[in-house]
């Protein structure tokens, strides 16, 4: 937990997939580490693994070989609820096409991984309210994400992985169904979040938008082909 | 705390989609309303003819004699002689016959029975006003009557009848008595008939001998042992000939009545097992339906922290919620309608409330085992694979 040890470690990642009974490496031998409020963008054309890496990373899955300590912690070792919790106590995911729940209101959506934290009803609605005001959303709190626009419904899902202040937000091509305006302001929220102390993984085709990161990791077929601070 | 919000979800998923939650229901609302109607009125039956026949005695032995060739009754005496048996307490033999009886302008075919004194004792039949059948009516072959609460109401209407005469086939009566209200038993109501001596009665209906005849056993315990005897003993006197008498005995019959109605309200009850199960099979398929239909939604729950059990108990409680308020509305409309059957059709139905708290019970069963298998599905589905999904 100590600051010195850095929040994420992968060694030597390695993952496959068979598909048609073809099998096929997807994550060749990976190594990197994150440190407690980095902004990383991980960046690739499609197919180049950077999905599966946000899924291992995200403790979606788990990598074949390798190893990936998350705050200290191995995570390949770890069972199917234990990881949930990791993902409910330390993730927040931001995803492409939001990911909300359809028939609960913007502050049901933002509860409800709270709701998996056993946290009391007054602090969730609390904590709810809370994230909801930092995205700009209070007039909104009781619609239902049909009655809101694309860059409302992002901004509940950013409200949805910040309520809970994990140490890190995993935001997969959060613009990606965005016009360039929205996208925009949500790039600039994502910003914001990481100034005050979120760790922030990015994980974009656009290179437009992974240079808003302080730091670039570039993947290509599976390997790390480019690691570099962002001078900007 | 967490199931409260499970509930609240469960809730929701149902109330948006009514009419599909509605038609899954059904199978476990036909179910459960037609086991209690059924067993209602199965239990109804028996209490019914359970009562019936207790009416009958439960000490208490009737010997019909149909008789063999020129021998077709016993004569008076004989009958009597048939209370000198051990264990027998008393005797009332019973001339039976139809009469028109009339009483001003107002006559009415009704039941006579010529009996003995005895019978008062034996069939625990009394008289409400005036006084019952003497020795002396008996001898003297008085045309004396006791009236039936029944007949009385349709011959003097209010009036007492007590004092009063009628004529029985145009030959005047003088009544008595008037006989208790005793209601219907086995073998037709208790008040439409008129009782008068035994020895008036066979000139009156043209008929020697007697051809029923009412045992009372000194316990009830004794029945079984002086049916016995009176079998032996009238076997004797018609040579072993078939089906020359018979002897009932109400509780013998209780029992084969019993134990009939009890086997028809199992395999009624069956059948309407049969119907739940088919209704949670219904449930089940649904079950299945819903959680591919939100294969996402699970994905996203458990990427943002929805342990198994989460999952589980989100869809467990769904599909009890499914069927237990299947079974809630199946059991209004089946306390509801047993009700109903009671109130505005001919049969008596008594209410199985065992059955409306064991088929609600059962509701919920069907909901846990056949949600069992979805919501397995369902909480162990991989979130990515459950979050690629569109």
């Amino acid at each position: 937990m100590s600051a010195s040890e850095p929040l994420i470690q992968v060694n030597n990642m390695t993952h496959g997939y068979k598909m048609a009974g073809e099998s096929m490496t997807v994550l060749k031998d990976l190594s990197f580490t994150i440190d407690f409020g980095e902004f990383v963008a991980i960046i690739g054309p499609s197919g180049s693994g950077k999905s599966t890496l946000m899924n291992m990373l995200g403790c979606l899955d788990i990598s074949d070989e390798g190893s990936y300590l998350l705050d200290g912690q191995e995570v390949r070792k770890l069972s199917d609820n234990k990881l949930a919790a990791i993902r409910n106590e330390k993730i927040g995911f931001i995803f492409q096409s939001f990911n909300l729940l359809p028939k609960l209101s913007a502050a049901e959506n933002v509860e409800l991984p709270l709701i998996y934290r056993g946290l009391s009803h007054r602090e969730r609605k609390q904590l709810a309210h809370e994230a909801l005001v930092k995205v700009g959303l209070e007039d909104r709190m009781h619609h239902r994400p049909s009655e809101l626009s694309g860059g409302q419904q992002q901004r509940v899902a950013i409200a949805r992985a910040m309520a809970g202040s994990p140490p890190i937000l995993l935001a997969d091509e959060p613009t990606g169904a965005l016009d360039t305006r929205t996208g925009h302001e949500v790039m600039q929220m994502i910003q914001e979040l990481n100034k005050q102390g979120h760790t922030i993984i990015l994980i974009t085709h656009d290179l437009e938008i992974a240079n808003q990161a302080k730091r670039i990791i570039r993947i290509q077929d599976g390997n790390l082909v480019e690691d570099r601070r962002n001078a900007r | 705390m967490k199931l409260y919000q499970s509930m609240r979800m469960a809730l929701k998923s149902i109330s948006s989609s009514k009419v599909r939650a509605f038609l899954t229901m059904l199978g476990i609302i036909i179910g459960v309303s037609s086991v209690i109607i059924l067993v209602s009125v199965g239990q109804g039956t028996t209490s019914q003819i359970t009562e019936q026949l207790n009416g009958l005695g439960t000490n208490q032995l009737t010997v019909n004699i149909t008789g063999r060739g020129a021998t077709t009754s016993l004569t008076y005496k004989e009958a009597l002689a048939l209370g000198d048996i051990e264990g027998v307490e008393n005797v009332a033999p019973v001339i039976t016959g139809n009469v028109t009886a009339k009483h001003d302008t107002d006559n009415v075919s009704v039941s006579v029975e010529g009996i003995t004194p005895s019978y008062e004792d034996v069939k625990d039949f009394h008289v409400q006003a005036g006084r019952f059948l003497l020795d002396i009516d008996t001898e003297y072959r008085q045309k004396v009557a006791l009236i039936g609460s029944g007949t009385a109401e349709d011959l003097f209407g209010t009036d007492s009848p007590v004092g009063q005469k009628m004529q029985l086939n145009g030959i005047s009566y003088k009544i008595v008595g008037l006989l208790e209200t005793k209601g219907s038993s086995l073998g037709g109501s208790n008040d439409d008939k008129i009782l008068i001596p035994i020895s008036t009665a066979e000139r009156q209906l043209q008929s020697k001998g007697v051809r029923s005849i009412t045992v009372a056993t000194t316990t009830a315990d004794t029945v079984t042992t002086v049916k016995d005897k009176l079998e032996r003993l009238l076997n004797v006197k018609f040579n072993n000939a078939d089906n020359a008498f018979t002897v009932f005995d109400s509780q013998e019959m209780l029992e084969t009545v019993n134990s009939t109605t009890d086997t028809l309200s199992m395999a009624l009850a069956g059948i309407a097992g049969i119907s739940l199960f088919v209704g949670g099979i219904g449930i089940m398929n649904i079950m299945i339906v819903s959680v591919n239909e939100r294969t996402r939604e699970i994905g996203i729950r458990k990427a943002i922290g929805a342990k198994k059990f989460d999952i589980l108990a989100q869809f467990m409680i769904e599909s009890i919620v499914l069927s237990g308020l299947g079974g809630f509305i199946g059991v209004g409309i089946g306390v509801g309608g047993s009700w109903l059957l009671g109130k505005y059709s001919p049969l008596t139905v008594s209410i199985a409330w065992n059955m409306v708290v064991i088929s609600f019970i059962f509701s919920l069963l069907i909901g846990v085992i056949f949600g069992m298998m979805p919501a397995n599905k369902a909480a162990r589905l991989r979130p990515i694979h459950a979050l690629r999904n569109e």
